[in-house]
């Protein structure tokens, strides 16, 4: 007897993958591939059905499945091609309701995973340094996908109350970087300029794409010896970067620019519809977040193969030179070392960095 | 203090001499100068200077690591200049590494730590005793009293543990959370080590083996009237305490005499204080009468002495609960350090010599 996996949130590169990589495992014997709108990226030998999941089919669709396992990847901060912010919450928070009335009804729903994100903790000067599973944030996120993802977490809570035989796992995921991540922080990355606010230096973390897929597949399938893989987990790579090791990393000057104006521009941005950059976009790249991975270790067993660094500098190698690179930064510092006649001059410069 | 000098002399006098290890200082006058007055006023140098001189290999071990400018020589300027270049090539391109909390290592040590040590060495000549009280390895919680409008009372100490234990061991400070707040402030901070004082961060630290240092009195301390200064206020709820009691780390009691002169606060600005978000606005005889002028701290004399450790392992796990072992612990490293300022301030023989 093979597992049945519904996924939902397919239509995503990230789900997509994940689609394609849970069906070489040997337990699963079918999976079936929801979204609202048809993926760009094909899906192996998975069953894709076309559905809303804000919309009540989907319980006819799990019940006609008889999926054992759901993964619900659905819950997202940007918007699948053209879709606003309203659509984007209704998804993330009506969409997890229908999904959870749905499994709730059904009788063979053994295990259930939700992908959540670090976003719930929120970013604040008061918090404390490292947020572990248990922290209760000081400043609860006011809108936005942070909301969102505090809203489908407290729904998810409530199912787990209602149907303690279901293994549910929240994996409470970092910045996700990748080669084919689409987050807001990849595109904030990928500006020629990084504007950054001035006198912060936010800690950031990262996880790459490949740990996520992998996290994923843990999550879903029966806990190995030793391990528990239900509960709320907290996923992230070793280590800590700095925002501006970011920019240096990549390349990219930063332009320190006031908090007032930076609140006040990503308004402006968002008020235009060129991009959402939404405030707790902003309060991450001003406070920062990191978060212990202690319990994923631990309970969870997942070891992540990349850490922060090298998820960074994989994701750095798939974005291109900017416009300072470091090659040819070093390169000049070299040059200077490398002049015959070295003066006392240079140590202020040393001083001064 | 009339009642301070009732208070005998006693013994651990003959550590002072310890405490001055000029190997690691860089400018021989400054040496000297210190090592003479520590033979004016101790009764018995020799002890002292021996002790120093045991000291020495641990530090020569040590030496070679970071791009310490250390000699002056022809050889050591060329060295110099290379370990600079190679230090500015690593920051230009994001290259190094900070941990959890943000704690950049080698920016503390060669650039953070050399431009406080000049205030340190020279503007207030800090003494230090007893830094043998702390342990070479593993988690420890220094407790300071806090004072001088401006918490330079904590840079000073992280100077102090920095370039005085012969393990080079490393002070996190734990800072109010108005540090973290303030633009630059909070990074710099972050920088250094410092992290926001909550039991959290304090428990992580102090379980990372990490030297921990704490000023309970907060901005009672360091806000307080001139007219009552060396007068220890309420050690907050004894939060430290029972975070020490949790990771088994002994209390090491700090007393630091000199820093409550360096802003005499004669009066309080209680409404600007209100509109600015700051606990208090202090007035001195110079601030702010004389603009940025009068933010020039009085050059008084320093004496940091760390005292004996208090050790909390002995006690059961649930102690850490016990709220009347609690504040009698709290009392007893109160008594301590009040103890050892009254002493400090007998022996004490100008403020400013």
């Amino acid at each position: 007897m093979g597992k049945v996996v519904l996924v939902t949130g397919v239509a995503r590169p990230l789900g997509g993958r994940f689609v394609r990589r849970i069906q070489r495992d040997p337990q699963v014997d079918r999976v079936i591939a929801v979204d609202a709108v048809p993926p760009e990226h094909h899906l192996g030998g998975a069953d894709f059905i076309q559905a809303d999941i804000r919309q009540p089919t989907i319980a006819r669709v799990l019940a006609e499945s008889g999926a054992d396992t759901v993964v619900h990847m659905d819950v997202t901060g940007t918007a699948l091609g053209s879709g606003s912010r309203t659509t984007v919450k209704e998804t993330n928070v009506i969409g997890t309701m229908q999904l959870l009335g749905a499994c709730q009804k059904s009788p063979t729903v053994k295990r259930l995973v939700v992908k959540s994100s670090t976003n719930v903790y929120g970013s604040a000067p008061r918090d404390p340094a490292v947020f572990t599973e248990t922290t209760p944030p000081k400043s609860l996120p006011s809108g936005g996908f942070a909301k969102d993802a505090v809203e489908v977490e407290g729904y998810v809570r409530g199912f787990a109350r209602r149907r303690p035989d279901v293994a549910v796992c929240v994996l409470r995921f970092a910045n996700i970087l990748g080669p084919s991540a689409d987050t807001p922080l990849a595109s904030y990355f990928s500006l020629p300029v990084l504007p950054t606010v001035f006198g912060y230096d936010p800690r950031l973390q990262f996880v790459h794409e490949d740990d996520v897929i992998e996290v994923l597949r843990i999550a879903s399938h029966e806990p190995e010896r030793g391990t528990l893989n239900s509960g709320t987990f907290n996923i992230a790579g070793d280590g800590v970067l700095l925002l501006s090791q970011c920019s240096r990393r990549l390349g990219r000057p930063t332009v320190p620019l006031l908090l007032p104006a930076v609140t006040w521009a990503g308004s402006l941005v968002r008020t235009l519809g060129m991009s959402d950059f939404s405030p707790e976009q902003i309060r991450l790249l001003t406070h920062g977040r990191v978060v212990s991975t202690d319990q994923m270790r631990e309970t969870l067993g997942f070891k992540p193969k990349y850490t922060t660094a090298e998820t960074f500098a994989e994701f750095a190698r798939g974005r291109g030179p900017g416009l300072l690179p470091p090659e040819a930064l070093a390169g000049a510092v070299d040059r200077i070392a490398a002049l015959p006649v070295l003066g006392g001059g240079h140590l202020p410069t040393q001083s001064a960095n | 203090m009339a009642d301070a000098k009732v208070i005998p002399f006693d013994d651990d006098r003959s550590r002072g001499g310890a405490v001055q290890r000029p190997s690691r200082r860089r400018s021989a006058g400054s040496r000297r100068k210190s090592g003479e007055s520590a033979l004016v006023r101790e009764v018995q140098p020799l002890p002292g200077r021996s002790f120093a001189q045991d000291d020495v290999p641990v530090t020569r071990e040590e030496e070679p690591t970071p791009a310490k400018p250390q000699d002056d020589d022809g050889g050591g300027l060329e060295r110099r200049i290379a370990s600079g270049l190679a230090f500015l090539r690593r920051r230009l391109t994001g290259d190094y590494d900070v941990d959890d909390f943000g704690y950049d290592e080698e920016l503390t040590d060669q650039v953070l730590m050399s431009l406080l040590r000049p205030v340190y060495e020279n503007y207030f000549r800090v003494e230090v005793k007893g830094v043998e009280n702390i342990p070479s390895e593993g988690g420890a919680l220094i407790v300071a009293n806090h004072s001088g409008t401006l918490p330079l009372d904590g840079l000073m100490m992280q100077v102090a543990v920095h370039d005085h234990h012969p393990a080079g061991r490393h002070l996190r400070l734990l800072a109010a959370d108005l540090v973290f707040v303030l633009p630059v402030v909070n990074e710099l901070a972050r920088k250094l080590g410092h992290t926001l004082a909550c039991a959290e961060d304090a428990e992580r630290l102090l379980g990372q083996g990490e030297l921990v240092g704490v000023m309970p009195e907060g901005f009672k301390g360091i806000g307080k009237p001139f007219g009552e200064r060396y007068k220890l206020q309420r050690f907050g709820r004894g939060g430290f305490v029972s975070t020490a009691l949790r990771k088994g780390t002994p209390i090491i009691p700090c007393s630091i005499v000199g820093a409550e002169e360096i802003y005499p606060m004669i009066g309080n600005a209680k409404t600007l204080a209100r509109l600015l978000g700051f606990p208090y606005f202090p007035l001195t005889p110079t601030f702010p009468w004389l603009g940025p002028l009068g933010a020039i701290p009085l050059p008084t004399k320093w004496t940091i002495q760390f005292g004996e450790p208090i050790p909390t392992d002995g006690y059961p796990p649930e102690a850490a609960e016990d709220p009347m072992l609690m504040f009698n612990l709290t009392d007893q490293v109160r008594e301590q350090i009040q103890h050892t300022l009254y002493k400090l301030l007998v022996q004490r023989r100008s403020v400013f010599f």
